[in-house]
């Protein structure tokens, strides 16, 4: 009897394990992403994201002494500090690169000539010399230190706010949001109506609309970019936004159908043909019942048809982006970057985060109805 | 507050046809109910008469007027499903009120009907509440007091009790009996599996059967005067005990032979050329009683039921013939494996000839 009912443990590990590593799969890359996005260039080049999260000990690379040199008791003295930061715990220092760690912070240390040098434990060093060291090279300090996580909002305001810089995001941004809201919403109104139709109301041909639309959803959308790029320019439309919602439109329509149509059949017929008899007509009955009712299974469906529209790089290329480079798309813009600034990493990280975040948000504020409206039909 | 009446009305879905020739006439105050096995088509009537399913061949008259072409919303009906279908998404008072907003009736209006049907269904505390908070019974009242907002000509009722259980079945139902009491000019089509219901409730019910209308009339009609076998066997549980014999003496009272070795007298009066007929007499379980003069059967109680008013007896005669069910008052367990006599009343002795009842000729 245990196998039928009560819970199977093995099956229960198996799901509980791949959750996890589904959930680590897709939570690593995001949060690196948005790590490396606050921090600068240097800290990218020289340790792995996940170190800047806590307090780290680190070999810092070798900085050479500078400072005024200031004449106190016969002996030339340079005072300086390691580090910008006070929080900063040097634990071990030297002066070679061979021997990076040979002292300990307070140590005085002498060097050739007679000099001296000190590295105290918040950073602050002290060279003392007999002569005067100008004109010389000072020596170099190599120190294991402590720091603390350092971010900067420098890279978004680099890439949203800053007038001049060239490769920023926020036209891109805008653009996109131009492009997808409507791309989402015009579908959708569309489809609730014909899957009302197609669920509800009976026509000669119902059976073989249905069927041409469960067809369309297998055409690759590569088939139709030319020739219908070719019609746009030809009635007129030409590049541009329009052409670019009318073709999201067009390819997200089967789907937006076959979803919906499925969902709607699932409601309850006694629910419709009460409605009938209270004396609704089709579109109250579609407007006053079906709608509110199909509500997670709309939710859904904007949500997949956002996310594609927002994460388009071919229909945008095809319909929208013209030379003038003024209707340029995030997806564009951060191509562009990968090869004017393939190098700084800082750079595409936060425009990839910029890109992400929206989808995120629309995920997390609607993933409820993403399950619901996934489950739809399938349980009732 | 209609008369309604069918006239040879006939449904096919595609080739075949599920139901033919129903003729009947529903005077104006009636309360109508359909009974007949599972699949006989009775919701299928009923959905013609709402209009939800188009009358493939007939005539469906309201007040004379030709109704198979009507919506459903134009014929003055109000239908509560067996799945109550409730709008999920909407208050009671909004369910209530959703056919007359569609009508575009005046909001005070509304609020005066709705408050009518919600004081009437005692639905007042839950009107802001959605169909999800509610019970079953809840549920059912609510359905109800969406067609009786509208103030229908005709209600049809399609099992509106069978998702409920047996207590409030009961209460439920007493409450559809009082509501049909103040309407006493309302129409009413009444769906149902449950004997207790279409005897309590009917004006008239009509039995369905095999396509077609079996018996139509009152309830103890059918009961006492079976036109058939079907309705005999249908009607009254446990079902009537059928026996096979043949005519031997006619005349006002007629003396049958029977194949288990028994003799059936019956006030169903035969004609000459009745002798020597093979018929069937029809006895309920309540009207055999243990004799010691002739008797219709004798034969082993096979086991007992004692259901505290009654007992039933289940009797067979040593591995022949069908069963015979009496039904005795009173607890009788000490009766199995007992042989037993049993008699009847000649007046409730019921006899069929191919099927058919010799009282109808
Ligand atoms: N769309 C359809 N196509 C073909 N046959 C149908 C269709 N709908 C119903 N039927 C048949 O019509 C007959 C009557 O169905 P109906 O639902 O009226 O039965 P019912 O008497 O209400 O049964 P129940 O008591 O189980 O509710 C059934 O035999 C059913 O198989
Ligand atoms: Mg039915």
């Amino acid at each position: 009897m245990d196998n039928i009912v009560g819970k199977k443990p093995a099956l229960t590990w198996a799901v509980n394990i791949s959750m996890a590593v589904l959930v680590a799969l897709w939570l690593f890359p995001t949060l690196g992403l948005l790590v490396s996005s606050f921090r600068t260039a240097d800290q990218i080049a020289s340790s792995g994201w996940w170190s800047s999260l806590g307090t780290q000990e680190r070999q810092v690379p070798a900085i050479r002494v500078e400072g005024t040199e200031v004449e106190v008791d016969g002996r030339f003295v340079i005072e300086g500090r390691l580090f910008d930061t006070t929080d900063a715990r040097v634990s071990a220092w030297g002066t070679s690169s061979r021997q990076p760690e040979a002292y300990a912070p307070g140590q005085v240390v002498d060097l050739d000539g007679g000099a001296t040098l000190t590295v105290i434990e918040d950073g602050t060093y002290v060279l003392s010399s007999p002569v005067t060291t100008e004109g010389t090279r000072l020596p170099r300090i190599f120190s294991t230190a402590a720091t603390p996580p350092e971010f900067t909002t420098e890279n978004y305001r680099a890439i949203l706010f800053d007038p001049k810089n060239t490769d920023g995001m926020a036209k891109a941004f805008f653009n996109t949001l131009t492009v997808t809201i409507p791309a989402t919403i015009i579908p959708i109104l569309v489809a609730a109506f014909a899957a009302y139709a197609l669920a509800w109301m009976d026509f000669p041909g119902r059976a073989l609309l249905i069927a041409a639309i469960v067809g369309l959803l297998v055409v690759p959308l590569q088939l139709a970019l030319i020739p219908l790029l070719k019609l746009h320019n030809d009635i007129g439309i030409g590049k541009g936004y329009l052409g670019t919602w009318l073709a999201h439109t067009g390819f997200g329509l089967p789907l937006a159908i076959y979803l919906l149509r499925n969902y709607m059949v699932g409601l309850p017929r006694d629910i419709i043909e009460c409605a009938k008899v209270d004396g609704a007509s089709d579109f109250q009955i579609f407007t006053r019942i079906i709608l509110p009712l199909s509500f997670p299974a709309l939710a859904s469906f904007a949500i997949f048809q956002f996310l594609w529209t927002w994460n388009d790089l071919l229909v945008a290329l095809v319909f929208l982006i013209d030379s003038t480079g003024e209707t340029t798309v995030m997806t564009k813009q951060i191509v562009e970057l990968l090869g004017t600034r393939g190098g700084n990493w800082e750079v595409l990280a936060t425009a990839a985060f910029i890109s992400i975040a929206v989808p995120l948000m629309v995920f997390f504020a609607m993933q409820k109805y993403l399950v619901r409206g996934l489950l739809a039909g399938s349980v009732k | 507050m209609a008369d309604l009446q069918l006239i040879n009305v006939e449904k096919a879905y595609g080739e075949v046809k599920v139901l033919a020739n129903i003729n009947l006439d529903i005077k104006k105050g009636e309360l109508i109910v359909f009974v007949g096995p599972s699949g006989c088509g009775k919701s299928t009537l009923l959905r013609m008469i709402a209009g939800l399913e188009k009358i493939t061949a007939g005539d469906f008259l309201i007040d004379g007027e030709r109704m198979n072409d009507v919506p459903p919303a134009q014929r003055g009906i109000a239908m509560v499903f067996q799945s109550y279908a409730l709008y999920p998404h909407m208050t009671v008072r909004d369910n209530m009120s959703f056919a007359l907003k569609i009508a575009k009736k005046s909001p005070a209006e509304i609020e005066a009907a709705v408050a009518k049907a919600a004081r009437i269904l005692q639905l007042e505390p839950y009107l802001d509440r959605l169909p999800k908070a509610l019970s079953g019974g809840q549920r059912q009242r609510v359905a109800i007091g969406r067609s009786i907002v509208r103030d229908p000509k005709v209600y049809l009722f399609d099992e509106p009790l069978s998702n409920l259980d047996a207590a409030l079945r009961v209460a439920t139902r007493i409450e559809i009996a009082q509501l049909k009491e103040s309407m006493p000019h309302s129409t009413m089509i009444y769906v149902t599996h449950d004997q207790v219901e279409a005897m309590t409730l009917a004006t008239r019910i009509v039995v369905l059967a095999g396509g077609g209308i079996s018996q139509v009339g009152a309830p103890l009609e059918l009961y006492e005067r079976p036109q058939n076998e079907f309705v005999a066997q249908f009607i009254g549980s446990p079902a009537m005990n059928l026996m096979a014999g043949e005519v031997v003496e006619t005349g006002p009272q007629t003396r049958v032979m029977l194949a288990n070795g028994g003799v059936a007298v019956s006030s169903v009066p035969t004609i000459q050329s009745d002798r020597g007929r093979r018929v069937n007499i029809g006895v309920r379980p309540e009207d055999l009683l243990a004799t010691t003069g002739a008797a219709i059967f004798t034969g082993e109680v096979e086991f007992t039921e004692a259901l505290g008013e009654v007992t039933l007896l289940y009797c067979k005669r040593q591995g022949k013939d069908a069963q015979v069910v009496a039904k005795l008052p009173g607890i009788h367990n000490e009766l199995r494996r007992k042989t037993v006599s049993l008699g009847a009343d000649p007046a409730k002795v019921h006899l069929f000839a191919d099927g058919q009842s010799l009282l109808y000729r």
